[in-house]
């Protein structure tokens, strides 16, 4: 595919929705993982006697990666996954995070269902000082929650540069 | 947890608590399992080195993670952070390990950022943030912009 087919197959494109249970396990591997202690996310009678009543997610576990199941989702969502392999095959192979952003409404608590929805919302293409093309995707999720509330939305920049 | 933060200590330009960090090889690691982001960027020198690298880098994710931390830890539990966006604007090195516990001596990562904006939006208190991780060497490998709530003592 050509960039431009590229751009016209997927901008605008909603992907199949996955359900991601928050574990509370999941999260303290997580704070672990960051060496963030904060008992909220760690300490569950601590959280419990807080107004969350029970271990809350961080704000950095959502974006990219999804916090999947290890070994029962990919890393990137579907969509995602495939808009990379179809740029990686135009030309532009390499791969980087160019950012994110994340908002927060309702508090994300462990044992939360969330449906998290992702669409590519744009691409583009740029020419970097140094030479090189590269192709810049947003891709958006939403996470709604067990009520039908959206807890969180994150946007991710995706950059395919060539090689 | 640090003691609260309430709206009417801060003010426009003033500073957020900073965070220093440290990101290990063995971090990386930790962060691969605990994040789901098994990109062998970050674990796998020979790959590393054909996406032009010159060794594994430090996840963006983490960083932005870092960054979180420390936005959460100055506006306290009852606060609440509404929005964080942050761009990734050059690669860290992580410090290797010096033994199953401890890593060699290298550079310290300092989350920082000030107040940009301070004001009332419905019944919520804001303030807007510039945020920031710096290098060892002082340079911004990553910038961004937060928002959030603080209580009020008045409430």
């Amino acid at each position: 595919m050509t960039l431009d087919e590229i751009k016209q197959e997927y901008v605008g494109k909603v992907g199949e929705s996955v359900l991601l249970e928050v574990e509370a396990g999941a999260i303290k591997q997580f704070a672990a993982a960051v060496d963030d202690y904060n008992p909220l996310y760690c300490d569950g009678d601590y959280a419990r006697s807080s107004k969350y009543g029970t271990i809350i997610a961080p704000p950095g576990f959502f974006g990219w990666p999804v916090k999947f199941i290890p070994g029962r989702a990919p890393m990137l969502a579907q969509l995602f996954q495939d808009l990379t392999k179809d740029l990686r095959e135009a030309g532009y192979p390499v791969l980087l995070d160019g950012g994110i952003e994340l908002e927060s409404f309702v508090p994300v608590r462990a044992g939360d269902i969330l449906m998290c929805i992702p669409v590519i919302k744009s691409i583009t293409k740029r020419e970097t000082k140094a030479g090189k093309t590269m192709v810049i995707s947003i891709g958006e999720r939403d996470y709604v929650n067990q009520n039908g509330t959206l807890a969180t939305r994150s946007s991710q920049t995706l950059i395919n540069m060539t090689a | 947890m640090s003691s609260q933060l309430y709206w009417e200590d801060v003010k426009e330009g003033g500073e957020i608590t900073p965070l220093p960090k440290v990101a290990t090889t063995q971090m990386l690691v930790k962060f691969a399992g605990a994040s789901g982001d098994f990109n062998p960027l970050h674990y796998e020198d020979i790959f590393a080195r054909e996406q032009g690298m010159e060794r594994p880098i430090v996840h963006g994710q983490l960083k932005r993670a870092w960054l979180c931390q420390m936005m959460v830890d100055w506006i306290g539990e009852e606060g609440w952070l509404k929005k964080l966006s942050c761009q990734f604007r050059s690669v860290d090195l992580p410090r290797f390990m010096a033994s199953l516990t401890d890593c060699k001596d290298g550079e310290t990562w300092q989350c920082k950022g000030k107040i940009t904006k301070k004001y009332v939006e419905g019944d919520e208190h804001l303030v807007e943030c510039e945020i920031e991780v710096d290098n060892g060497k002082g340079e911004k490998t990553t910038t961004g912009t937060a928002v959030a709530v603080l209580p009020v003592r008045s409430a």
